[in-house]
């Protein structure tokens, strides 16, 4: 049977399901429907051409994407010519990572990260490791927080940029990232302080200018919009190439066309974010800790990765259970129509488990047993309450097949 | 390298909702384990043998994903009623055969059920201090492999360094 096949019988398993609720908006986002209906119009009813053209449905593309500009600069607090359009999160550390070192003809210097970066900032800097740079990942401790005393040691003269993330993607961790910028910024001002907020944009109060960060990722299907856009803020007077060349539009850094429906679906999902932020903040923190509180009376070892509490991101859930191993518990809740995702690494199709679970000193069997779910507001009570009958009845099941084999 | 979603066979989908012989066995006359719990893979083997070394009996636990477990679970009820002799021949693509085919990336739970297996018929012989003469003296290629998998498990483990405390 092929490969298509099978997936074919693996859907069919799941038909009847009496409910379904997806929670891995970490691996990719539905679109709320408020969403599409923004983008809708922009495929073929307007503003569909080339915003660097001369006629009315460029021009109108230009609107959009200028209008885009000013009202993401304004949830962030900088000024529009800041903002910088790119095909996602990945993309965007990228550019901001090797166009400040390698397209920017630097021969060497020390570039520092943490432990508990996303992949598109490990396995960037891992990369230019190799043409000659020198990486230093800052280890955390058992919550993930950065310890500020190591970066404080690491920052030397040959330092050129630190990349260090708002809030961890995978345990919600919120970095004292004023701090790291203060420590980094005092020993010497011109490194450039890069920081993915693509798990903070719309989940905690961020201001780039009060921050003092020099660049900064934020990525749309994070906070629901479409996949496929996200943006590099750059401070005015920062130093960045290209680091792909083709057509130059609207965008200095990013050649080709924009994609000007991606764009306004982006911004039609921070508007919803960040229209009533308290309240969508609140309202997920909420659903967050009936969630955690659930599990944790319900099913006996298991562990919280990351905080507890206000430094933990409003919408993060990643527990551990023991005896258990992932991979086999997101197929049993996914057969109940419940979605996430794990730190496995079965899921992983590599032997180690996530870096991040490791780095906060996890066991790799503890690491193995983990899951991962992120809330939004469009999750209800019902649907919280469905993951908690649901959940705690997998993880028996599955226990119940390891027996013996795993001990307490 | 790619990823695929993992297209996991009716096969296994089945045995991983259903799985057959599943269980400790209290009077076992051997039993063995594969894996650890670090690799997130790990398999018990508990065969019930009879004095002509038939396997009368064969149960299995497993802390894995759903193809260790459906490996497993098709590996106790094949070698059921099959002369120790026969059931050591058993490779791990006919195991991974059987499920419908294993993707790639899974090919080391068959490894893993049939380096399982043959460590319980080895384990047996010991016991009765006796050595068939088809009992090859050098590990299999099954056998290299379950150990390859858990010592590199343990390095890896081990090159983790210390996490401090507190924040």
């Amino acid at each position: 049977m092929s490969v298509l096949e099978n997936v074919r019988e693996l859907l069919r398993a799941h038909e009847g399901l009496k409910r379904e609720v997806y929670f891995d908006i970490e691996n990719a986002s539905f679109v709320p429907q408020e969403v599409v209906d923004a983008m809708l119009p922009y495929f073929n009813q307007r503003a569909y051409g080339n915003p660097t053209l001369t006629h009315k449905p460029g021009w109108e593309a230009f609107e959009a994407i200028m209008e885009s500009s000013q009202k993401i600069a304004g949830f962030l607090g900088c000024s529009v010519e800041e903002i910088n359009f790119t095909p996602g999160e990945t993309e965007a550390n990228n550019l901001a990572l090797i166009g400040t070192t390698l397209m920017a003809r630097k021969k060497g210097g020390k570039i520092i990260t943490s432990q508990v970066e996303p992949l598109s900032v490990i396995n960037v800097v891992d990369l230019l490791e190799k043409f000659g740079f020198t990486v230093e990942k800052i280890p955390v401790d058992r919550d993930g927080f950065i310890n500020l005393e190591r970066l404080k040691e690491a920052v030397d003269d040959q330092t050129i940029i630190v990349s260090l993330s708002a809030v961890n993607h995978e345990i919600g961790t919120i970095q004292p990232i004023k701090e790291a910028v203060d420590i980094v910024k005092s020993k010497k001002p011109d490194i450039l302080f890069h920081t993915d907020a693509s798990d903070a944009y719309g989940k905690i109060p961020l201001n780039f200018k009060d921050l003092k960060v020099d660049m900064a990722t934020i990525s749309s299907p994070k906070i629901l919009g479409p996949r496929g856009v996200g943006v590099l803020y750059v401070r005015e007077g920062v130093h960045l190439e290209r680091i792909l060349e083709g057509q130059i539009g609207t965008q200095r850094l990013w050649p080709g066309v924009e994609n000007t429906p991606l764009i306004v679906g982006f911004t039609k999902a921070s508007e919803l974010a960040f229209h009533n932020f308290n309240g969508n903040v609140d309202y997920m923190r909420n659903l967050r800790d009936k969630l955690i509180d659930g599990i944790f009376e319900a099913v006996s070892d298991v562990h919280l990765n990351g905080p507890r509490g206000d430094k933990r991101a409003p919408d993060n859930v990643n527990i551990s259970f023991l005896r258990c191993e992932g991979e086999a518990l997101t197929i049993e809740l996914s057969l109940h129509g419940v979605y996430v995702s794990s730190g496995s690494a079965c899921t992983r199709r590599v032997l180690q488990p996530s870096h991040v679970l490791v780095a906060i000193g996890r066991r790799f069997e503890e690491a193995h047993g983990s899951i991962l779910m992120k809330v939004t507001r469009y999750h209800t009570d019902e649907d919280i309450e469905y993951a908690l009958e649901v959940i705690p009845k997998a993880v028996e099941r599955l226990r119940g097949i390891t027996g013996s084999t795993v001990t307490k | 390298m790619s990823r695929s979603p993992l297209p996991y066979s009716k096969k296994i989908l089945e045995l991983f909702k259903n799985p057959k012989n599943l269980g400790r066995m209290e009077d076992a006359t051997i039993s063995a384990v594969a894996g650890n719990p670090m690799c997130g893979d790990m398999i018990t083997f508990y065969l019930k043998i009879n004095d002509q070394d038939v396997i009368e009996r064969a149960t299995f636990e497993s802390y894995g994903c759903a193809a260790n477990i459906a490996t497993s679970s098709i590996v106790t009820e094949k070698i059921r009623g099959m002369k120790l002799e026969d059931a050591w021949k058993i490779s791990w693509k006919e195991i991974a055969d059987e499920v419908g085919g294993l993707p790639a990336v899974k090919f080391h739970c068959g490894v893993l059920a049939v380096g399982a297996l043959r460590r319980a018929i080895r384990a047996y012989y010991k016991l009765k201090n006796v050595k068939p003469s088809w009992l090859p003296d050098e590990l299999t290629f099954e056998e290299k492999q379950a150990l390859e998998e858990e010592e590199l498990a343990e390095r890896l483990a081990k090159r983790v360094g210390v996490v401090e405390e507190g924040s």
